[in-house]
């Protein structure tokens, strides 16, 4: 939405590292087709393009991180079983509000997402490709807008634009697939998942913007060239997008494999409280650990992290992240779409008793409702926000463990009235 | 041979909580009092009453699904 808080998309940077063939996707252009096809050529359709990106081992990057090549091959294979004409949908709803990069790409690299959504559709026997932007958001709206007019005829596949509600778990791929069938913009019990049961009944690909855009590169100069940035076990780079205490926020492209504390450094971050990694459904890490980080899955996995839609939030040392934490905890809970009574019910528990911690709580009551409901909410949604909700708050209550336990012996902190850092954007709750 | 899976759809259920008396083996209930499936493999001796918790139900959230696991080599003879 234009009105967003987090106004840092129209920053974009040049990434820290000086890696071959970076920047890929942040070689921004003016956005036109022009400049597109001067830069990168055709887009090539290769005969097998799930084996390549198979063989380059891209990952989505829109939060989850599962292989494309499994999503692409299950909807080829629902396809054939079923004999109904698949749909690719591109979600670049972006409702994480620590994000700006999916809107970023959209805007300055359009060509590139739709080129992905093209090979996929092509690759996948698909003729028709939905490209989900979020509602409100007419900047975006228009760059693709202008791109697809662009390449109005040239494609083998209709392209279509969608705006979709813009709330948190619109942006899960269930939720997307129900709204573009006429429903609410809610998650639907899974399975049947979007690769058997999508958009119209048809085997639908649902894959993030980002990811798409690699597709497209994938299709055009194969996986050995795609992998020749990143680390072998993480291929590829990845857009993040820097905010919080930083003197440098913004969207960058980096090479996966490297140091979280360059990334930092290189954005210009002081002195912190920690960082959060990966979104609202991410993690927090003490500053120790997130110097000592790598942007693989290994590194920020023994940190019960994960790079996620590639969010990372410096919180400032002035500020009480035991506040932030519940603040967002609130937020989220907030979000819920309001099916599922874990998380109609549990997420505002949860948020109540962290606020309750940061007031100090000198019983240790607050602290141990909060203890016994994170694991009470897990893995009861029809979608991963109690998951996500519970995972982010007890990443916090570790990573912030001597900030709490001084809530709880003083009962407040040195910074009760410190400004909010992470962002809570109005949206709407239900859908 | 048929064994069973219990399954929740959370979005269906509204916490009546009947499944939780019933089927107290695999059914309890958080603190809100929402049920929490304690195992979703059905084990032969509590077959018939989660087929009756699943009837029960009034949202039709608590079902059954019928799995045949495979039978080892050799063992149906014995």
């Amino acid at each position: 939405m234009s009105t967003q808080p987090n106004v840092h998309d129209a920053t974009v940077r040049p990434g820290p590292t000086r890696s071959p063939g970076v920047p890929r996707l942040a070689d921004w252009a003016d956005g036109s087709l022009a400049a597109h096809l001067e830069r990168w050529g055709p887009l090539e359709h290769p005969s097998d393009l799930v084996a390549a990106v198979e063989q380059a081992g891209l990952r989505g990057r829109g939060g989850a991180g599962f292989p494309t090549a499994v999503k692409m091959a299950a909807v080829a294979a629902t396809a054939g079983r079923r004999r109904r004409r698949p749909v690719v949908v591109a979600n670049g709803s972006e409702g994480e509000p620590l994000s700006a990069k999916d809107r970023t790409l959209l805007r300055r690299n359009p060509h590139l997402v739709l080129d992905g959504m093209v090979a996929a559709a092509v690759a996948l026997g698909a003729d028709e490709a939905v490209v989900c932007l979020p509602e409100g958001d007419a900047t975006t709206r228009a760059a693709v807008e202008a791109a697809r007019a662009e390449r109005s005829g040239k494609d083998p596949v209709a392209l279509v634009l969608e705006a979709v509600p813009h709330r948190y778990v619109t942006g899960e791929e269930s939720a997307l697939v129900h709204w573009l069938n006429g429903g609410p913009a809610a998650p639907t019990l899974t399975p049947p998942r979007p690769a058997e049961r999508g958009v119209g009944r048809r085997p639908t690909l649902v894959d993030n913007v980002e990811t798409l855009a690699n597709v497209a590169l994938i299709a055009r100069f194969g996986p050995a060239w795609w992998r020749r940035v990143g680390t072998a076990e993480d291929p590829g780079t990845t857009l993040v997008t820097v905010t919080g205490a930083v003197e440098r926020p913004g969207v960058r492209e980096v090479a996966l494999g490297m140091s979280l504390g360059d990334l930092l450094e290189h954005a210009g971050a002081g002195p912190s409280a920690g960082v959060l990694v990966g979104g609202y459904f991410g993690t927090c890490l003490s500053p120790f650990h997130a110097s000592g980080a790598h942007l693989t899955r290994q590194s920020l996995g023994a940190h019960g992290a994960s790079i996620g839609c590639g969010a990372v939030a410096v919180l400032p040392a002035d500020c009480c992240p035991l506040a932030e934490v519940a603040r967002v905890a609130a937020w989220l809970a907030g979000q819920s779409a309001g099916q599922c009574g874990a998380c109609v019910h549990g997420l505002p528990a949860l948020a109540g008793a962290l606020a309750a911690m940061t007031a100090g709580d000198p019983t240790g009551r607050a602290a141990r409702s909060v203890e016994r409901w994170t694991p009470m909410v897990k893995g009861r949604g029809a979608c991963k926000l109690p998951d996500g909700t519970a995972h982010l708050i007890e990443s916090g209550l570790a990573a912030f463990a001597d900030h709490v336990a001084e809530h709880q012996r003083l009962g407040a902190c040195p910074f009760p009235g410190a400004a909010p850092v992470l962002p809570v954007p109005t949206m709407a709750a239900r859908p | 041979m048929t064994r069973y899976q219990l399954t929740l759809d959370p979005i269906a259920c509204d916490g009546r909580g009947l499944c939780a008396d019933l089927l107290p083996e695999m059914v309890r209930l958080d603190d809100w009092g929402f049920p929490m499936l304690v195992a979703t493999d059905v084990p032969a001796e509590l077959e018939s009453r989660a087929k009756r918790a699943a009837s029960a139900c009034p949202m039709l959230a608590l079902r059954l699904k019928a799995t045949r696991t495979p039978v080892a080599v050799g063992a149906r003879r014995r």
